[in-house]
């Protein structure tokens, strides 16, 4: 049933990412909501995790929490053996909305981070490693535009430069291709795979797409809505990389995950208790295993 | 050509049809000189000159134009300290505002930073600036001469070349025209979006570089649209800043020409005054513009 070539070698750490029992509450003066509760998940060194979940279920709220942007109200999160506090830049963010400073060219935006990262390179080399991701983005010819000269797929493209650029420990990605045509969102979900091929970073990425989380994942994690949203399945995706799209939808496993993964957010998902399913139980230890 | 119509119709005919009817009604209300021949009680004939209409001492356009002729013709004339052609009052001016103005963004910059940046400071603050913001130039000049009562430097002939009151013109003008920066400034720092505070979170950037390659870029446009208010509110104040302290300049020169009864040019300087305002406003608009492409 999981493919082994699907999982990643052996000699990586099972635990690159922890996070256990993870709870997010806000408090407010009508009574305090439960966002997430005990939410637990490893992510192996390499591994590309895609969270799925209604939308409100408290995805952007778990992935903030990895990031450091929101700080959890409960529970713990280990990082390559390192306990997360606040953000850094060992974990690379690519938002749902670009989020490039308009002021600045596509270089520049790039650039900011590389110099706060590999700020004892010497500056030709930083450029040099700037415009390389650029290139590989597929943005040679635009290095020196302003997000408003560019295109939402384009400036989306500098959003995985900047991320990459970073050689982040971790990629956390919050719904990147959501605001994007289908056709765009295909070209950077070849564009994103192929870098992570490249580099195998560790990535979490949050989607709406059930077709997008079986190309791009190792695991996709199915979050139960909230409040008090958990993980509610965990579907190993076995598919041998390098993937090919046509190649992954005419496996014959293909529909069978669509529909478990659809079966989840129509029927499960709005279940309290976590779900088991007659093709097997998939459970945090199981797929980590 | 129906657009080259249009456009000549829209941006000429209609503002001289406007300034056409200004100039019907001007005319209409100001003052006429008649002469008229009657007898005095003794029987003799005299000639006697009245003014009549609505506001008879209201001197006509063409009066006006008659007496701000020699200011206008050599605009850098220097006949006296309050006898000068009008561009050089109006560079005067333009230096006093130009020192307020700048005392005003200095301080008022920082200001709304810190204002924009910190809920505390802004709730401590709120009050006290909403107190003194609507307070006129009138009131803050008098403080200011209280103020800085000690200010006098004196050049070597023994002649003040700063005084307590060129302190006090200095401040009022700066008080007065401050606030909109300060607002402006502390409005733009809390609309900077989330999301580009994040990336300054995300790449761990340091205070200072997330002030200056994140934070100011982000809040100049709403700088800018503050400063160019500022500046309009310093040039209003100016007027009434001269006429306090007697400083050469078009509102000193103003005050001086209505002691001295020549109404006709006290027109020639409000009109200085409302196109000099109109170029300051039209200039910030356009270092304006080049912030906004954020
Ligand atoms: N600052 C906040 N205060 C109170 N509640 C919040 C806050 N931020 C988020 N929430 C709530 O947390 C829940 C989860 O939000 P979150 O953005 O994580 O959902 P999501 O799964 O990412 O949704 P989507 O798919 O639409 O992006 C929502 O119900 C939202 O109302
Ligand atoms: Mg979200």
């Amino acid at each position: 049933m999981i493919d082994i070539k699907a999982m990643p070698p052996p000699r990586v750490r099972r635990n690159y990412l922890e996070l256990r029992q993870l709870n997010k509450t806000y408090h407010s003066p009508k009574g305090s909501a439960v966002i997430v509760n005990d939410f637990n998940l490893d992510i192996a060194e390499g591994e590309f995790v895609t969270l799925i979940g209604h939308s409100g279920c408290g995805k952007s709220t778990v992935l903030s929490m990895v990031a450091g942007l929101t700080s959890a109200s409960a529970g713990g999160m280990v990082l390559a053996g390192r306990e997360i506090a606040g953000p850094g830049p060992d974990r690379g963010v690519v938002f749902q909305s670009p989020s490039l400073l308009p002021w600045m060219t596509a270089r520049e935006n790039v650039m900011l981070g590389v110099s706060q990262v590999f700020y004892t390179a010497s500056a030709a080399e930083r450029l040099q490693l700037a415009e390389y991701y650029l290139t590989v983005v597929g943005l040679a010819d635009s290095m020196n535009k302003r997000p408003a000269e560019l295109s939402q797929g384009m400036r989306q493209r500098v959003g995985i430069a900047r991320a990459f650029a970073l050689s982040p420990k971790m990629l956390l990605l919050d719904e990147p291709f959501g605001m994007l045509d289908s056709l765009t969102r295909f070209e950077l979900q070849a564009v994103l795979l192929e870098l992570w091929k490249r580099q195998r970073i560790t990535a979490l990425m949050v989607t709406h797409d059930v077709d997008e989380a079986l190309y791009l994942s190792d695991r996709i994690v199915c979050m139960t809505d909230g409040p008090e949203a958990e993980v509610g399945d965990i579907v190993p995706v076995p598919f041998e990389r390098p993937r090919d799209r046509v190649a992954v939808m005419e496996h014959p496993e293909y529909y069978k995950l669509r529909e478990r993964l659809i079966e989840f957010l129509e029927v499960h998902a709005h279940k309290k208790r976590r779900v088991s399913f007659p093709a097997g139980k998939a459970t945090n230890t199981e797929a980590a295993a | 050509m129906n657009f080259f119509k249009r456009y000549k119709l829209d941006s000429v005919l209609l503002p001289l049809i406007g300034v056409g009817a200004f100039l019907i009604l001007w005319l209409a209300i100001a003052g006429r000189v008649e002469t008229r021949k009657t007898l005095d009680e003794f029987g003799d004939p005299v000639t006697k000159t009245v003014k009549t209409g609505l506001s008879p001492d209201l001197p006509s356009p063409a009066e006006t134009w008659k007496a701000s002729k020699p200011y206008l013709a050599e605009p850098f004339a220097k006949r006296g300290e309050l006898d000068q052609g009008i561009l050089a009052f109006t560079i005067l001016s333009l230096s006093l505002v130009m020192q307020g103005y700048l005392i005003a963004l200095a301080i008022g910059t920082p200001l709304g930073f810190f204002l924009g940046l910190s809920k505390t400071f802004t709730k401590a603050m709120d009050p006290i600036i909403q107190v003194l913001r609507p307070v006129s130039p009138l009131a803050w000049f008098p403080l200011g001469l209280v103020l800085f009562s000690s200010v006098k430097f004196i050049d070597g002939g023994g002649k003040t070349v700063f005084g307590a009151s060129d302190a006090a013109a200095l401040f009022t003008i700066a008080v007065c025209s401050m606030w909109p920066a300060v607002m402006n400034t502390a409005v733009g720092v809390r609309a900077v979006p989330t999301d580009y505070l994040n990336v300054a979170k995300v790449l761990k950037l340091s205070r200072g570089k997330t002030l200056f390659k994140v934070l100011l870029p982000a809040t100049l446009p709403y700088m800018f649209t503050g400063f160019r208010l500022s500046l309009g509110i310093a040039w209003l104040v100016i007027v009434a800043v001269e006429m306090l302290t007697g400083r050469p300049g078009v509102g000193g020169f103003l005050w001086q020409e209505y002691n001295a009864g020549s109404y006709s040019r006290i027109i020639l300087c409000i009109l200085t005054i409302g196109i000099v305002g109109l170029v300051l406003d039209r200039l910030m608009s356009v270092v304006e513009s080049r912030f906004k492409t954020a």
